[in-house]
């Protein structure tokens, strides 16, 4: 048994636990797999509900009740589908492409809070860690486009890299001013310190805990990391790098059942996260909005994804109602807007953060 | 002026106006009819689906005058006339419509002297394979038994403006 152990200790680089917690990672990694799936399922379902109704459309109705099952019917679809590789592709990083995206993109979820103290790995440095893997993120994008050996998806995946390496910038600078805030790394210390400190507490009213969130103080930066996250996930308004009227689908072109299906997946999985990322970052992750009992009673978990759908409501409202920007306007607000932007809030939020004293002083690092 | 459009900007002003609109329009009721449950009116002059029709008495009404062959302009139309062996009447032994060259022009049934060959309501024919699309005469006198009454309907209302 020592044997065995010290390998695993070897092989996973990591100190192996007992066999009991080895196994219930395994078994919560699977439930927020299973999790994650069925609610992008129905997230998808929804993303095309909302379109539909904007445009004053029913969206797809037909399968199951409301059309409910219609992701699904489209799982089916995809995986029954012939996956159809172009003769002058690179075959290994053609089909290597989807699955990055997809897999980066499921990694991104390891480190959400979903409840207090409900994270797969509740590391000190999870904000360091989610922005990295969605950073890498934008191999996916590269190597497909690159890998397909066709014009449009290398310009598609060229737009997107830099579009996705430009608004990490802002996105950034906009985490560190809530890490300036929260003084921690940790995506649980960033919940728990918009519980404990805030605007509601400065007012007297502590069961207002909807106001101590960070939306309020930093609200130019949840706007800022708002229209971020639209670009860094490729979502409309900026979504040059799939804009069909001049790319056909961008560095998804060359792709098709299967394939596509898991680019797809990666793709609405890292919005899931950055619907996330805000809603841990400026809307109290799992904190109920009121802090009395009718409120309280609800588990974090659901408030979570509340707060989560919320946010991606508004990221379906945007794909509805902004019209495709054009590619230097993009490239215009990303550093000449938000740039400058939030490198002032930083600077700000610093100098009013030390000249006040306010903060939170209770995180692990 | 320069500095309210800064503001307005900056506040996203157009975007929460467009948020706004957009949400009343999200909850307006929506116009799509729910198509294969419920169907739009199909006005009696719709040209559908063709069919050979029937008199009352049952006997096809088409005598092989090939006008509407003549008149086709896709050239989907093919006859080949004989006379029948009960009785020696001229009669098609092979009526033929190739559906995919037909251009559903009409013309077929205008110049039909005893309205034998019509263009019923029916729109929904899609076949899985190319090969179905190719009507025999078995086929079209077929649809004119299943469509006989709306046809018939359909014609009686358009009469009064022909």
């Amino acid at each position: 048994m020592d044997f065995v152990t010290t390998a695993l200790d070897y092989l996973l680089g990591i100190p192996f636990l007992g066999w009991g917690v080895q196994i219930g990672f395994i078994y919560k990694a699977l439930a927020l797999l299973v999790a994650l799936l069925v609610f992008t399922a129905f997230i998808l379902l929804a993303d095309r509900k909302i379109w539909a109704a904007v445009q004053m459309r029913r969206g797809p109705n037909v399968v199951g009740p409301f059309g409910l099952l219609q992701s699904f019917a489209d799982l089916l679809k995809f995986v029954f589908k012939e996956p159809i590789i172009p003769a002058g592709a690179d075959k290994a990083l053609f089909l290597l492409a989807p699955l990055l995206t997809a897999t980066l993109a499921l990694a991104g979820w390891a480190v959400v809070p979903v409840d207090n103290g409900w994270a797969m790995a509740n590391i000190n440095i999870g904000i360091l860690y989610l922005l990295g893997i969605s950073s890498l993120g934008v191999y996916g994008v590269i190597i497909g486009g690159w890998a397909s050996n066709s014009k449009y998806p290398f310009f598609g995946s060229l737009r997107a890299a830099a579009q996705m390496v430009s608004y990490e910038v802002s996105i950034g600078l906009v985490i560190i001013t809530v890490l300036l805030c929260v003084g921690s790394l940790n995506l649980n210390d960033i919940v728990v310190a918009q519980k404990e400190m805030g605007l509601a507490h400065m007012l007297g009213v502590p069961w207002l805990s909807f106001l101590n969130w960070f939306w309020i103080p930093l609200f130019p930066m949840f706007v800022i990391f708002y229209i971020s996250a639209l670009a860094e996930t490729n979502r409309p308004p900026f979504d040059l790098a799939e804009g069909e009227s001049e790319l056909v689908a961008g560095f998804m072109t060359e792709y098709s059942a299967s394939p596509y299906m898991l680019f797809m997946l990666g793709e609405y999985i890292s919005i899931l996260l950055m619907c996330a990322m805000t809603t841990v970052l400026f809307m109290g992750g799992w904190a109920a909005p009121i802090d009395l009992p009718p409120f309280t009673w609800i588990p974090g978990v659901i408030w979570f994804f509340i707060k989560l759908s919320l946010v991606f409501f508004m990221f379906a409202m945007a794909k509805s109602i902004v019209p495709r920007y054009r590619y230097d306007q993009l490239m215009r607000i990303g550093w000449k807007l938000f740039l400058p932007l939030s490198l002032v809030m930083v600077v700000i939020v610093a100098f009013v953060l030390k000249l006040t004293g306010w903060g939170w002083h209770g995180g692990i690092v | 002026m320069r500095a309210a459009q800064v503001v307005n900007t900056l506040l996203l002003k157009e975007f929460v106006s467009a948020f706004f609109l957009a949400m009343r329009y999200f909850f307006a009721p929506k116009p799509t009819i729910n198509y294969p449950f419920e169907k739009g009116p199909v006005s009696p002059r719709f040209r559908g689906e063709h069919a050979l029709r029937r008199y009352p008495n049952g006997e096809e009404r088409c005598i092989a005058c090939k006008l509407c062959e003549a008149i086709c302009p896709a050239q989907a139309i093919t006859i080949e006339a004989g006379p029948r062996q009960n009785d020696g009447t001229r009669r098609t032994v092979r009526y033929d419509i190739d559906m995919v060259k037909c251009i559903y022009c009409g013309f077929c049934q205008e110049a039909c002297p005893v309205d034998a060959i019509v263009e019923g309501p029916n729109f929904e024919f899609a076949t899985e394979t190319r090969e179905e699309l190719y009507f025999s005469k078995e086929k079209l006198l077929a649809n004119g038994d299943r469509w006989e009454r709306e046809i018939a309907s359909n014609l009686a209302a358009d009469a009064p403006y022909r």
